[in-house]
């Protein structure tokens, strides 16, 4: 541990830590621009220059230099303001002061470090270079005129995201970022480029020209288009969300955020339930509340079965099961019926943060890519830092690293090839990721369990057993009970009279003719199309909403905008209704509601992750067949409010299908 | 001798001439006052009146929608709403002015990086109604279009001092 002084400041700093580090350690404010946490250093704009002793008698970049013993580094000495104001003065050189027509305009690093550090005036009077705007797919919108060549974009695009596409051509003042070809970019997470983009030279395409920072009410919110829970930052204005950012959570999503959680917000304004339905002579017409709770009256019988989709929190799953009061509860829409009694054996042991300490991988049936990108990240990270090794079993597809593909035979669960066997022989931290699409085979569920037991995946200090959902409301659904014996199928043979369905896009309805539907949800989408009556309700930036994590990670999220229309809150409704069938719920408010919730399963009370313990269902091992396919076919079309957005179809149609939307002739 | 010689005065009714004279001294004088509406004071260049958005000679509207106007507005009375135009430009879809809430403190113009919004020398755009005094877009146009030439020899004639 080498001590440094910062400015007169003695420290003790981790070994390996930079003089940037250091000085940050000692509460002092480096400017930088290409250096970023959780990137490699790159020591190319040359704004974080220090003062060392002992060195050479010059300022130095302290974002690749390492502390070392007795350096004594200054940050305030005119030396270090000359040198900063000066770099500052290079980098305006070719950068277009084109502020009040950039989006980046108010969160603009290079915007508030010259004012911090710069000299306030220009004194350069001859041309500024211009470089073409290049194509980077329909998130990213590019303005190269603006770019500083910090190459954060290339170096997130090839370590964090795995795609070798973006780079940098040409040298000095002629270097010009681009994609291989303009192509678009190939990456559920190339809308981080622009967060990380420290000027206006990488936007965002759909939020272009739209909002200024100062006008947005920032909420801090949970993401629900995966199982990921990613911690977002909903920026709302007037009744809109306009944008949704991540927060930085180091245990779930570092700083990242998929293409989906970003730009799936415009889908939140469009195809809205606004005021509840009744089917009347097979057509929808639209009713009072009062009409529609009547006409559910008229089918009560006491109890109702309920099912959830994917995007429900459990403060609504909750209420809807306190109102049905049946054991006829399910979330798994796809018909999916694997085992539920031990929650720990259909959960991401060891944990999002965890994997990347794992020395083999092993996918079953699992598409991370599409089914949680920033899973997916961890892995890569997993193979680059610790030189992870990886096999797979199912289809072979792109997962951005290199995997030993094992054939789709599940049979390879239970006679292991030799490169498998060996590679975990020898392992200390093996583990095994079984993918949500996997389960609907019959036994695959025993055999991983039996995998993990033969091969010791669960040992001292390591869970390496991990089950991965991709839908964010399973976890808490399971938790709550969401989970029918014998799934949707044998739930549906039961021919319920009245049923609720909660969000429910993907189930199955012909399975219901007999019953009479009820659907609770904000989209008119395949649930909203086959229902008697629709209430509608709030999406997740209008409603308070506990979400668990493929980890079990209880998170909480905070409401944004209102519904809109006669919508309310899906709690409420249930409430609401409770009383018009005469069976009054005990909770008038979120908070009471969260307390009932609590007393009946404790650890949705606690946010943080939810422990489970481990034990082991005693299932059948015999499996046989083959992966046919992974359950995710279009990441940028999987829910109802992805299907509502114009930014999703375009990324559908252009990334997955390749075409692209033609622009109205003039 | 001072009560006498205020009897004197008293009763020769001083105060009542003098004043009298006083009146004759101005209905002899020029007049201070004018006949407005038909005529007028002069203007300072930098008399902050009725806004106007102004366009470029080619025609192309200024503003650029960067909302700093909107930001610096003490009054909150500047609502501004923008998207890409077709040619991908950067431009205002609404430019509402609250006339009713503005108070003339022409920070919007001091904001403008290009001259777009300015506070004209239209004093006279009083309304019958509320309404009329929630201005939008068109309405600004229109303004600066009527108001161009004496905004423009304003803005040249303050030019020096800036």
């Amino acid at each position: 541990m080498p001590k440094v002084t910062v400015d007169g400041l003695e420290i003790e700093v981790p070994a390996g830590a930079t003089v940037l580090q250091a000085c940050e350690m000692a509460g002092k404010e480096i400017p930088r621009f290409c250096y970023h946490e959780r990137l490699s250093i790159a020591g190319n704009c040359r704004m974080c220059l220090v003062e060392i002793a002992p060195g050479p008698p010059k300022p130095q970049a302290s974002c690749a230099l390492p502390a070392t013993e007795g350096q004594i580094i200054r940050t305030d000495t005119p030396m270090v303001k000359k040198a900063r104001e000066g770099v500052m003065e290079f980098l305006l050189i070719n950068h277009p002061l084109d502020c009040p027509i950039c989006d980046q305009g108010g969160e603009c690093d290079l915007q508030d470090q010259s004012v911090a550090y710069g000299r306030g005036a220009s004194r350069f009077e001859e041309n500024k270079r211009a470089v073409t705007e290049k194509y980077m797919g329909p998130l990213v919108k590019t303005a190269m005129t603006r770019c500083i060549q910090c190459t954060r974009c290339v170096r997130f695009a090839e370590e964090v995201a795995g795609i070798e596409e973006v780079g940098a051509i040409g040298r000095g003042e002629n270097m010009q970022i681009t994609t291989y070809l303009e192509h678009a970019m190939q990456s559920e997470l190339s809308g981080n480029v622009v967060d990380l983009c420290p000027v206006g030279a990488l936007t965002s395409k759909p939020y272009a020209f739209e909002a200024r920072p100062w006008e947005l009410k920032k909420t801090p919110s949970i993401d629900v288009m995966d199982a990921v829970g990613t911690n977002i930052r909903l920026d709302s204005r007037g009744r809109a969300v306009l944008r949704a950012l991540p927060r930085i959570n180091d245990d779930v999503n570092e700083e990242w955020a998929s293409d989906k959680t970003r730009h799936a917000v415009d889908g939140l304004t469009h195809r809205r339930l606004d005021k509840p339905y009744i089917r009347k002579d097979g057509k929808l017409v639209a009713a009072s509340w009062v009409e529609a709770f009547d006409a559910i009256k008229a089918h009560w019988t006491g109890e109702a079965a309920v099912l959830a989709g994917d995007q429900v929190d459990c403060e609504t799953m909750f209420a809807a099961r306190a109102l049905a009061g049946t054991s006829m509860l399910e979330g798994r829409q796809t018909g999916l019926a694997y085992d539920t009694s031990s929650l720990s054996a259909v959960n991401f042991n060891t944990t999002i943060a965890g994997i990347e300490n794992a020395d083999v991988i092993l996918l079953v049936g699992s598409d991370l890519r599409r089914e949680a990108p920033l899973v997916n990240t961890r892995i890569q990270k997993a193979i680059r830092k610790r030189g992870a090794k990886v096999f797979a079993i199912g289809p072979v597809t792109d997962l951005t690293y290199k995997v030993e593909w094992l054939g789709d035979d599940l049979s390879a669960l239970t006679k292991a090839p030799k490169a498998l066997t060996e590679a975990l022989k020898n392992a200390e931290r093996p583990a095994i990721i079984v993918g949500g699409g996997a389960l609907r085979y019959a036994g695959v569920h025993g055999a991983a369990l039996a995998f993990a037991k033969k091969f010791k995946l669960v040992r001292d200090g390591w869970n390496g057993f991990n089950v991965l959902h991709f839908a964010a409301a399973r976890m808490g659904g399971l938790m709550l009970g969401y989970a029918h014996d014998g799934g949707i199928k044998k739930l549906a043979a039961a021919s319920p009279t009245l049923a609720f369905f909660l969000g429910a896009d993907e189930v199955d309805y012909s399975l219901f003719s007999n019953t009479f539907k009820v659907y609770v949800g904000h989209h008119g989408d395949n649930g909203a199309h086959h229902a008697d009556v629709i209430m509608p309700g709030a999406a997740y930036s209008e409603k308070s909403g506990t979400y668990v994590n493929l980890e079990g990670r209880v998170q909480r999220g905070e409401r944004a905008v209102f519904p809109p229309g006669d919508a309310r809150e899906d709690w409420a409704i249930f409430r609401a209704l409770s009383d018009a069938l005469g069976k009054r719920l005990p909770f008038d408010s979120v908070d009471a509601l969260r307390g009932e919730m609590a007393k009946v399963v404790p650890a949705l009370g606690v946010e943080g992750l939810a422990n489970y313990g481990w034990n082991e269902p005693s299932l059948s091992a015999e499996v046989n067949g083959k992966i046919a396919d992974y359950p995710i076919k279009d990441f940028y079309l999987t829910n109802a409010i992805c299907r509502a957005s114009e930014t999703m179809q375009k990324c559908s149609s252009e990334l997955v299908h390749g075409t692209q939307i033609l622009e109205a002739a003039e | 001798m001072t009560s006498i010689a205020h009897l004197i005065k008293t009763f020769t009714l001083w105060e009542f001439v003098k004043a009298h004279w006083l009146t004759l001294q101005y209905f002899f004088k020029p007049k201070a006052t004018i006949n407005y509406p038909f005529e007028k004071n002069p203007l300072s260049a930098r008399f902050r009146g009725e806004h106007a958005l102004r366009r470029y000679p080619n025609g192309e509207e200024r503003c650029i929608a960067c909302k700093l106007c909107e930001a610096v507005c003490p009054a909150l009375a500047i609502t501004i709403e923008s998207e890409p135009r077709d040619d991908g430009s950067r431009r205002t879809t609404r430019y509402d002015i609250d006339m009713t809430k503005c108070i003339y403190c022409g920070f919007c113009q001091e904001a403008c990086p290009v001259d777009a919004i300015v506070e004209g020398p239209n004093f006279e755009f009083a309304t019958e109604t509320r309404e009329e005094l929630l201005y939008d877009k068109a309405k600004l146009l229109d303004n600066g279009a009527k108001w161009e030439r004496a905004i423009a020899a304003n803005l040249a004639a303050d030019a020096p001092y800036r």
